[in-house]
Order: C-alpha cells, then structure tokens, then sequence
C-alpha cells in the first residue's frame, strides 16, 4: 500500500526520469533535423523539432565528399583490425595468466597491475612513438593500444572460473594449450568475447586524440578528426567550393553550409554506433558487470 | 582424490620434456602481451626521468643535459600556475559535487520504478550517450547553444523566459557550467549502472522486514538501499579523490575549439592541456614532463591517503 505522500513523490520520480529521457534524445533529434534542414534556412534560427525546408543536400554532400567517405573507411579499418589485434593479444595473455602452471604467474601479473595505476604520461609515451617510427602510420591505431589490461583481467577472471574438467578432460586427450585455448576456451567464453570486442570496437570508431598527436597526413585521419576539422574551421566554406561535382552546385545554391555539413557528418560518425547499440546493449551491461565483479 | 593413483597425474605427466614443452607454450601465450606491456607501458614510465634533464630531440636520452629540478621551479613560478591550478581543482570540484553523486541519485530513482518496460526505456536511453564520441558531444554543444541559431535559444524564447537570444558560447563564465553538464548528459547513465547492479543484488526480505517495522520509502533508502551499495561509493570515491588534478582532457580540448578559443581558454586552462600546449605545441618536452609528473605524484599520494582513510572508516578500499 502506498501513502498519498509517496504516489506523489512516484509520480514526481517517474516525471523526472521521462524529463531526462528527454534531454538525453533531444541533442540526437537536433542534430537529425538540422542536417535535413536547408543550410542557410537554418542560420535564420528557430529550428527546433521539425525541419522547416526539408532537404537532402547536406547529406547528399557528405557522403559524395571524398576525403569525408576515404575517412570514413579508415575509422571501420582501424576498428576492425584494433579490436581483432587487441582481442587476440588480450585474450591469449589472460588465458597464459589464468593457469596455474605458468611459472612466474604472480609477476607477471603484478607487471601488469602496476601499469593501471602508473603511466609514463603523454610527452614520453609521444617520445616513444616517435622514436618506433609509428608517427604517421596507420599503425599507430592500433599497436600502441593492443594489450588491454583492464580488458585482459576480466578475461582472466573468467577464464579461471571454468570448470577445470573441461581441461583436464582435453589435456588428457592429448591437447596442447594452443588447442585448449581455441577449442575449448573460446567455444565457452564468447559472450565475454562478444562484450569486450564490442566495448573495444566503440573506443576505437570514437577515438580521434592518436591521430590529433601522432598523424599529420591527412590520408590517415579517421572521420572523428574530419568532423572535428570541420567544425572548428572557418574557412570551410572556401574549402569546399574548391570541391567539383554535384558539391560546388549545392554551394552555389546556397542550400548547404558549414553549419549543416557538421552536423550532417556528426549523423554519419555516429549511427553506426547507434545502429548496432540497441542489440548489443545487454552485452554493454554484462560487461559493466564483469568489471564490477573484480572491484 | 582418485582412489586409482597411477592415473592421477595424466594431465601433469611426470615427463620432463612434456612439461618443458607444456610451459613454453604457456610462456609464449604470456610473451607477445608482456613485450606489448615493456614497450607501451615501461618505456614511457622510464621516460619521465626526461623531467629533470633539459632533453633535446637532437642530442636524444643519454646525450641531453641533466638540470634535476629546473623545470618544475619554473612551473612553480610561471604566471600560468595559479590560474592552471584555479582552473583544475575547481573543475575537479564540481566534478566530484555533481558528477559523483548525480549517478547514485538517479539509481536510487530508478529503482522506484516498478514498471518494467518503462524502467528498460529509461535505462538504454540514459546509456545512449556514453557510446557517442566527444568529438560529436562537442559539435552537439555548439550547435545547441548557438547563440544566433541554437536550440536552446530557440527553445527559451519560445516559453518566453527569454527574449532576445544569450551568446552562450562568447561568455567564458558558461565554461565550466558547459563542461560540467556535457560529461553529465555523456556519463551519468552509464556511472549508474553500477548502482543499479548492486541496489538489484539487495535481499528484498530487507525491505519487507523494515516494511513491517513501518518504515517509509525514504527510511527504506537511507537504512538499507544506501548502506548496501557503501562499498562501491567509496571504492568509486577513492578513485574520484586520487583523480582530483584530472580536470579532463578530451573534453576540454574539443570545448574549447582545440584549445583555441580565445574566450573560454582563461577558464579551461588545466594541468593536463598545460601538458599538452607546453609538450607538443611548443615542444619543450622536459618542462611538459615534469608537468605531467607533478600531476602523477600528488594523485599516487591521494589514492594511498584516501584508500587508507577509507579502509579505516568504512572498511572498503582498493587494497
């Protein structure tokens, strides 16, 4: 039974959290109506959830852009081949430290530990990269940043809780630890393998400050620096009536302007992420879980 | 355990090269992540001995001049430390006042929800933010707050609160509050979700034991839901305190334009984009080291204060 005190404050609770909600989408939709609102309709203000003169020219222009789409296709590079490498790398290490066998376990481990507390920070770590030669490459994405170890004692600990028959059953049979890890291990982890691929994968299509510090050709710049480039660049207009094709027409006739084309490319940064949240979510949280379980 | 003990160490044979072979696989499982580990991770640590040279690219590690703590005397008495440091431990205060408490607040919330639809809406919205870039985040910024064609603007003139529209991104007094409520909108969901876990995890016999002792919702919240999720405020609250001079970078960076704007940079200068100017802009790398390292020794100094502290109050800590 509830007093009439406490169905107000429920009402007042549930209010608040829609409230939220709210302001939590809002940004999103914004963004969506202006990047199919005419460019120069919108510098007029007063476009707030419908877009006045609908067009498709500012996403029409982003993804006829060339360097926008060449972008585009280095940040789903570096996410592919950053997650595989540092899935690989992470988890075959935290199988080798989940075994009891290993000699020099304990060390190893607290090797790794010290570094979550500990770091060399930007300027030697730059230093580093420099000297390895990594600056402008597209290495640089994703070998710096292979090993995870917050990633790597969540695998870990989950390693250890499977049952030990499972292997000892296979040890007996024969199998090398190569094959135990990929016939036995793996076959039972994949939801752990599914969370911390797709929370690695979100980091890399995200992230944008390596390449701000370590590249400075702009062939290798991910869409995350594009987008930032655009948006703070106030020649972008000049900038993008050099451009030849359907482009320059568009700027001709003023339905496109730098305002939309940010925003227009921040939609197509972001709804790949979106697009696959939805369905991946409950692994997101289990993950969440995983963390929370070794703190 | 076998009764049969001949057959007990078939999976550790006694063979010696078996084991030799058994431990090198085993080893090389461990060996690509520890290379990975000594080059990305123990290098650079080996690096910041760099603060106390005067290191130059030219004459490299070995070559470069030994001046020991010349650089952090001159941080010390740069014009820019007392604003940097202004800058760093008021943000990180209002971090620690609204983005630590704001993710236990709306947990408890939540957990007020009964219906179960409407809670899974509310939770996957509120996550939503977490997974998006802070470089959009930044672009989202600007484009709401504009002062000539903003949504905000729009919006506020609309309910008539205001009438004519607020340049909120010409005024370096909105920087903070600007920041402070981007990494609110990104990050409270998913801060929550710890909470959330940990209120779920809670014995509802609790509940319907304080229930029949007459207790109100508020009484149920502050004797039981709050003392059952304590460890993980404070384990998160150690990590929040030795955080302290970690006012933020990434977003500060792109807040600011790429810390280019003129208006908000008096107010967004911190250690860390101080790192960053003096590091890799103006590449006096000894003096950005030292920088960073000052940084580093005091938030090492915090953690094992505040762990200690909590460990002895409330019987959590990290170690």
């Amino acid at each position: 039974m509830l007093s009439k005190g406490e169905k107000i404050a429920n009402g007042f609770i549930v209010f608040f959290l829609l409230l939220l909600c709210f302001s939590m989408l809002y940004p999103f939709w914004n963004c969506v109506v202006i990047a199919f609102n005419e460019g120069l309709d919108t510098v007029l203000g007063g476009i707030t959830f419908w877009p006045r003169k609908f067009t498709l020219e500012n996403m029409k222009f982003v993804l006829q852009d060339p360097r926008i789409l060449h972008a585009f296709g280095i940040t789903v590079a570096r996410t592919v081949a950053g997650t595989f490498l540092s899935i690989v790398v992470t988890s075959v290490m935290a199988f080798g430290l989940s075994r009891p066998e290993l000699k020099y376990r304990n060390k190893y481990m607290t090797l790794a530990l010290i570094t979550m507390y500990f770091s060399g920070g930007m300027i030697p770590t730059y230093i580093l990269i420099r000297d390895l030669g990594l600056r402008d490459t597209f290495w640089v994405y994703i070998i710096p940043g292979a090993l995870n170890v917050w990633n790597m004692i969540i695998f870990r600990s989950f390693f250890s809780g499977i049952p030990k028959e499972l292997v000892e059953a296979a040890m007996i049979d024969g199998a090398n630890w190569y094959d135990i890890f990929l016939r036995i291990i793996v076959p039972v982890s994949l939801p752990v393998f599914a969370t911390l691929a797709l929370f690695t994968a979100v980091g890399q299509w995200n992230s944008w400050f390596d390449a701000t510090l370590y590249v400075s050709n702009p062939n290798l710049m991910p869409i995350q620096n594009i987008l930032n480039t655009i948006l703070n660049s106030s020649t972008m207009r000049e900038m993008m009536s050099k451009l030849p094709g359907s482009a320059a027409n568009a700027m001709k006739s003023s339905q496109v302007t730098s305002r939309s084309i940010s925003l227009a490319t921040m939609l197509v940064a972001t709804v790949p992420v979106l697009a696959i949240y939805p369905f991946v979510q409950r692994y997101f949280v289990s993950g969440v879980m995983l963390g929370s379980l070794k703190e | 355990m076998m009764s049969d003990s001949g057959k007990t160490d078939t999976f550790a044979p006694a063979n010696r090269r078996y084991q030799f072979f058994s431990q090198f696989q085993l080893q090389s499982m461990v060996l690509p992540g520890l290379a990975f580990l000594a080059i990305f991770s123990y290098v650079p640590m080996w690096g910041i001995l760099m603060s106390f040279q005067n290191y130059k690219i030219a004459k490299g590690f070995w070559g470069s001049e030994w001046v020991w703590f010349e650089n952090f005397r001159q941080f010390f008495a740069s014009p820019d430390f007392g604003v940097i440091m202004t800058n760093t431990l008021a943000i990180s205060a209002f971090r620690l006042l609204i983005c630590f408490p704001a993710p236990i607040l709306l947990a408890l919330m939540f957990n007020e929800v009964r219906h179960v639809g409407l809670k899974r809406s509310i939770q996957t919205i509120t996550y939503l933010p977490y997974f998006v870039s802070w470089v959009v985040v930044a672009g989202m910024v600007f484009s709401l707050f504009s002062g000539q064609d903003g949504a905000i603007n729009a919006l506020l003139m609309w309910a008539g609160i205001i009438k004519t529209p607020i340049n909120f991104l010409n005024d370096g007094k909105n920087f903070w509050p600007i920041l402070i409520g981007a990494n609110l909108w990104k990050d409270i969901g998913f801060s929550a979700i710890i909470y959330i876990a940990a209120i779920t995890g809670i014995n509802p016999e609790y509940y319907e034991a304080a229930e029949i002792d007459g207790a109100g919702k508020l009484a149920k919240i502050i004797y039981i839901t709050l003392p059952s999720i304590a460890p993980q405020i404070f384990v998160l609250l150690i990590l929040a305190i030795s955080g302290i001079l970690n006012a933020g970078f990434e977003d500060i960076y792109l807040l600011t334009s790429n810390l280019k704007n003129g208006i908000m940079l008096p107010y967004a200068q911190v250690l860390d984009t101080h790192v960053f100017t003096m590091g890799i802009q103006s590449m006096r790398y000894s003096y950005a080291t030292a920088v960073g390292l000052f940084k580093s020794v005091i938030s090492v100094v915090l953690l094992v204060l505040a762990n200690q502290a909590s460990r002895k109050v409330t019987g959590s800590s990290l170690w």
